[in-house]
């Protein structure tokens, strides 16, 4: 007997008990359940759930990877830089190595786990108390975490975060597909309020930087945001932030990458690309605004939001998480807009308030996950008025016909 | 309870449980989010409430067959405000330093929807004694709530009960903050009030399925 075929009879003979969604949800991990419709539509496509998931994962694991090479490359980069030697900067050569993959698998493997550990835990319990199927809403949310906090956040906080934003963030509503909130929004907002010191400054991006805070060997790594915020010039060239080679969270900073994720989404029909693209042309409306009020002298480099309003607009889309958000967090299809013009809207809104926010937040220049969670509550009411100024407009038409 | 009569029993105990007024009645929830990131604060408020409450049922009650209808909300408001204004005065007088982090939450309680409600609902239509019971069992129902709330607010966002450290001292690094724990800033800030309120409300109706609502 093969082993789909015992899972099979364990599944018939544990049928009703407390622990059968449990381990259905193993089952259905591993096969298809060879479960056959009784009654009502017999036509299925294959792209349930759990394959939907699969594919925004599978967008994601480039950027896991380059975020374990670059989570070495910035610590080393730092060493390298507090004891002033400048080194050549070349892929193979200082960034493909085996010294930076290693300190990838020790700091953000152990992120990917406790992620995946605690909130497939809490999916469970949840599952098994109310007694329905494990839903899969999770493993997308598992992924994104790790990729969105910075490289020292303590496991510990990770499991707190992951927990609340959970079941607060999805079991109180109902559960996957309920969710008013982007879960994994809701786990990095509550990290951002709950331990601030650790989501922002210029300790965190970079691995051991905390832990070398008033020693001989310290190093920093402000991210380029934090650089702006505080009106200093860059060292990084258009280049290196387009490919990401500069300090961040731990998945979003290559744009380039999460680019090629981008039209994987949009070819396999997953992503919606007129929120993408409606996101970035947000971003950019503002990013040009605030351009021209400086351009204007409106603002002088005396103020406070000099740095970030006098950043170049392309160069707003590619640095902080704005890339990462529009593709993988805008697009969560439960918490966007469903209809096509309320995309636009929505997708336009989450750009155009992200820049704002990033420009005039004092205590932290990001804002990507602020808007898109704003966005995420009026998504229903955005769809709720296209849908009735559709009804309006045929209305009228109908009158006019039989008038 | 040899003191009381049972229904006078249930004035009291109703409002703990099944008829909370912040948990069931959602009334009160204002100053609920407001003041209790402290756990003294909590207490506090909760002893200003009940006092106000109390008193001021009575005072209602003693009232009731006297007080024009059309004016009444006027001459609740005139009671309500005497006693708050000698509550406030009292904290003045006697504890500075928490008058000024309660500020204007004790004017406030002018306004708090459980003082209205009680003398709207059963101090207008009961005597003395029993809405005497019956505010000092709504104040207790709404101090049990802020006192929950105060407790792990104070505990998980300050490290402290009562102004002292329970958790060890988080600059000195002792106790668990040494195993490099953190204090959680959020609890700080109104929201966190709402969610705790909000999973009180959760643990209280899963363990009640009959105040459920039907939908």
């Amino acid at each position: 007997m093969s082993l789909k075929s015992n899972l099979h009879n364990l599944k018939e003979k544990y049928k009703g008990t407390k622990m059968a969604p449990a381990f259905n949800a193993i089952h259905t991990f591993l096969y298809l359940p060879n479960e056959v419709t009784h009654n009502g539509t017999h036509i299925k496509a294959a792209d349930d759930l759990k394959r939907t998931m699969n594919i925004v994962i599978m967008a994601l694991i480039p950027c896991l990877f380059f975020g374990m090479f670059n989570a070495g490359y910035q610590h080393y980069a730092a060493i390298d830089a507090a004891k002033g030697i400048t080194t050549e900067f070349s892929v193979l050569g200082s960034f493909i190595t085996w010294d930076n993959f290693w300190i990838g698998i020790i700091k953000v493997l152990p992120l990917v786990v406790v992620s995946y550990g605690v909130g497939l835990l809490v999916e469970f319990i949840f599952a098994v108390i109310k007694g329905h199927e494990v839903e899969e809403g999770y493993l997308v949310t598992g992924m994104l975490v790790p990729l969105i906090v910075p490289i020292d956040t303590p496991l510990w906080m990770l499991s707190v975060a992951v927990v609340f934003g959970v079941v607060i963030g999805k079991e109180v509503f109902g559960g996957t597909g309920m969710n008013i909130l982007n879960p994994a929004l809701t786990i990095r907002a509550f990290l951002f309020f709950a331990y601030p010191t650790w989501m922002s400054g210029d300790k965190v991006w970079v691995y051991d930087a905390v832990n070398r805070v008033g020693t001989p060997d310290a190093i920093s790594g402000e991210t380029i945001l934090g650089s702006y915020a505080q009106n200093q010039e860059i060292v990084y060239s258009n280049w290196d932030i387009f490919f990401g080679f500069i300090p961040g969270s731990v998945g979003e900073t290559s744009t380039f990458l999460i680019l090629l994720g981008a039209a994987f989404l949009i070819f396999t029909k997953i992503g919606s690309w007129r929120i993408i693209l409606s996101t970035f042309i947000g971003a950019a409306v503002m990013g040009i605004i605030f351009n021209q009020i400086v351009a204007l002298d409106i603002i002088t480099d005396s103020s406070k939001f000099y740095g970030l309003m006098n950043t170049n607009w392309s160069q707003h889309l590619m640095i902080g998480g704005l890339a990462f958000g529009a593709v993988f967090m805008a697009t969560d299809p439960v918490t966007g807009s469903q209809t096509n013009k309320g995309k636009w809207i929505y997708g336009f809104l989450i750009g155009f308030i992200s820049i704002m926010i990033r420009v005039f937040n004092p205590a932290y220049p990001e804002g990507v996950f602020l808007a898109i969670l704003l966005m995420n509550v009026f998504a229903p009411t955005i769809d709720h008025y296209v849908v009735q100024g559709n009804v309006k407009k045929r209305l009228k038409r109908l009158k006019a016909k039989t008038a | 309870m040899g003191l009381l009569s049972k229904k006078d029993a249930k004035l009291i105990t109703d409002p703990l449980t099944d008829n909370n007024p912040i948990t069931i009645q959602v009334l009160g929830i204002c100053s609920a989010l407001a003041i209790t990131a402290e756990l003294k604060a909590s207490i506090v408020m909760s002893v200003s409430v009940l006092f106000v409450l109390g008193l001021g049922n009575v005072v209602i009650s003693l009232m009731r067959n006297i007080i024009p209808s059309k004016i009444r909300i006027i001459v609740q408001l005139i009671v309500v405000a005497t006693l708050v204004i000698i509550v406030d005065l009292v904290l003045k007088a006697f504890a500075y330093e928490l008058s000024k982090t309660l500020s204007v939450f004790v004017g406030l309680i002018i306004t708090n929807c459980i003082i209205m409600g009680r003398f709207e609902a059963f101090a207008l239509g009961n005597g003395p004694w029993k809405s005497f019971l019956d505010g000092v069992g709504n104040s207790l129902g709404y101090a049990v709530i802020l006192i929950i709330v105060g407790f792990f607010r104070e505990l998980l966002g300050s490290g402290t009960l009562l102004g002292i450290q329970v958790l060890g001292d988080p600059i000195e690094k002792t106790g668990l903050y040494a195993f490099g724990y953190e204090n959680n800033g959020f609890m700080l800030l109104s929201p966190m009030a709402l969610i705790v309120v909000g999973l009180i409300i959760w643990v209280q109706r899963s363990r009640n399925q009959a105040l459920i609502e039907e939908n």
